[in-house]
């Protein structure tokens, strides 16, 4: 299985490294979104619930563009036919799909995150960089486990556009507000990590959850 | 032993039926073509036999494998060549290639061997989509026979190949391959010179002694 899914996922990789069909768009869209923010709510800076929330609610609505492309090579070009027809199983693509899809996060992130704190975050958030990223790696897992289950669902729709977010939302929302609650203290004057840990078990547990759901319901998605 | 056995299979999509009625036997090592035009049920038969869609009725015996409960059974033992290449784009033919063999365990020294069988070695790490349709066409024939396969299911195989890559490729697809193959082809006399056993479709059913196929 292991050897199956590092295959899947070095493909994917290199082919989104060839095509930068993904990571360009979720990391532009962040960005233009960031901005928008910082002119529509015609403030220099926000702190807090506010801030916690403009970071979180735009990270995941551009998981969504992530997701809907995550198995479009493999409709568009037969993939899903190739595993079905090679003696694999079926989790490792999953396992792939997950696996690359944190890893498109991660690298979003990575200029996202700075992006916010440079145009729209007033305490800046230098000291509480540590607990940043486990929230951030935390909610990249359950976004990363719910969105490979969502895109092999919507996959062979015709709707997929539609579908993705409809469905990927409503199961977001748990950890929207644990990711919310989890920062907002990190992200006001004064900084303090209030509530901390129930915050990051409720992301562990999340995550926990729905890896396991996906594990046990991804064979049947690709069932004729 | 028979590698196919079909009796009464049935396969719908929705409320349109697909197949009907089909049956045949298949002895290891012996070709099956079959004849029909377009929409005869063709493609979705080959597609039943290599397990990826399911038979709503009848009995489907693929390789000792009764389906679809038992399914499981075939993955890398069929070399399926459909309408589609099941090759990305953006990769060369040899990174597909190895993607492949990766998921068949296959050693990776097989994926030069076949490259070179089809005549693509030299141009084996151009990205696909710079690529003609005949030499994509080339590397499909290579990925279906990679893992070295007991049955090969071939739809039109040499669609888009000049005569010098028909010829490339017969002795991995062709009865010299020495595998139990499924040919669908429109090509009539050159299905019915490779034959031992034939299956004329029309609109899905067994045609009738005589009925013509193509109208």
């Amino acid at each position: 299985m292991i050897r199956a899914a590092r295959a899947i996922l070095r493909k994917d990789l290199l082919i989104e490294l060839r095509t930068k069909e993904s990571v360009p768009a979720m990391t532009l869209f962040t960005l233009t979104v960031y901005v928008l923010f910082h002119f529509g709510l015609d403030r220099d800076a926000l702190e807090g619930e506010l801030a916690s929330g403009v970071l979180w609610v735009t990270l995941l609505l551009a998981a969504i563009i992530g997701v809907t492309r995550l198995f479009a090579a493999e409709r568009e070009q037969g993939g899903i036919e190739g595993l079905l027809l090679a003696p694999v199983d079926r989790t490792a693509l999953f396992v792939a799909k997950a696996a690359g899809l944190f890893a498109m996060l991660v690298a979003v992130e990575l200029v996202a995150v700075p992006a916010f704190a440079f145009l729209l975050l007033r305490p800046g958030i230098g000291g509480a960089l540590p607990e940043l990223i486990a929230i951030l790696l935390l909610a990249n897992v359950g976004i990363a486990a719910v969105g490979a289950l969502v895109s092999a669902l919507a996959a062979e729709t015709r709707a997929r556009e539609l579908i993705v977010p409809l469905l990927l939302l409503p199961l977001l929302v748990p950890l929207l507000i644990a990711c919310a609650q989890a920062t907002e203290p990190f992200l006001r004057i004064p900084q303090g990590p209030e509530d901390l840990g129930r915050w990051l078990g409720l992301l562990t547990l999340y995550d926990v959850v729905f890896v396991l759901v996906s594990l046990a319901v991804f064979d049947y998605l690709l069932e004729d | 032993m028979a590698a196919i056995e079909l009796d009464g299979l049935e396969r719908r999509y929705g409320e349109r039926v697909a197949l009907a009625g089909v049956s045949v036997r298949v002895e290891e090592g012996q070709t099956l073509a079959v004849l029909g035009g377009n929409g005869a049920g063709k493609s979705t038969l080959l597609r039943v036999l290599a397990g990826l869609l399911r038979p709503h009725a009848g009995r489907a015996l693929v390789l000792g494998a009764e389906l679809p409960g038992e399914r499981w059974m075939l993955p890398g033992r069929i070399g399926y060549l459909g309408h589609e290449p099941l090759l990305y784009r953006e990769l060369s033919g040899r990174e597909n290639l190895g993607y492949h063999a990766r998921l068949h365990g296959a050693a990776p020294a097989r994926v030069g061997e076949v490259l070179a069988a089809v005549g693509m070695d030299g141009r084996a790490d151009e990205p696909l989509r710079e690529l003609s349709k005949g030499m994509v066409q080339r590397l499909a024939v290579a990925r279906a026979v990679l893992h070295d396969p007991e049955l090969l299911l071939l739809d039109e195989p040499r669609a888009g190949l000049d005569p010098a890559g028909a010829e490339r490729v017969e002795p991995l697809i062709g009865r010299e391959s020495g595998r139990t193959r499924v040919l669908v082809s429109h090509d009539v006399e050159g299905a019915l010179a490779q034959a031992d056993v034939v299956l004329r479709l029309k609109r899905g059913r067994p045609a009738g002694e005589g009925e013509e196929l193509y109208r």
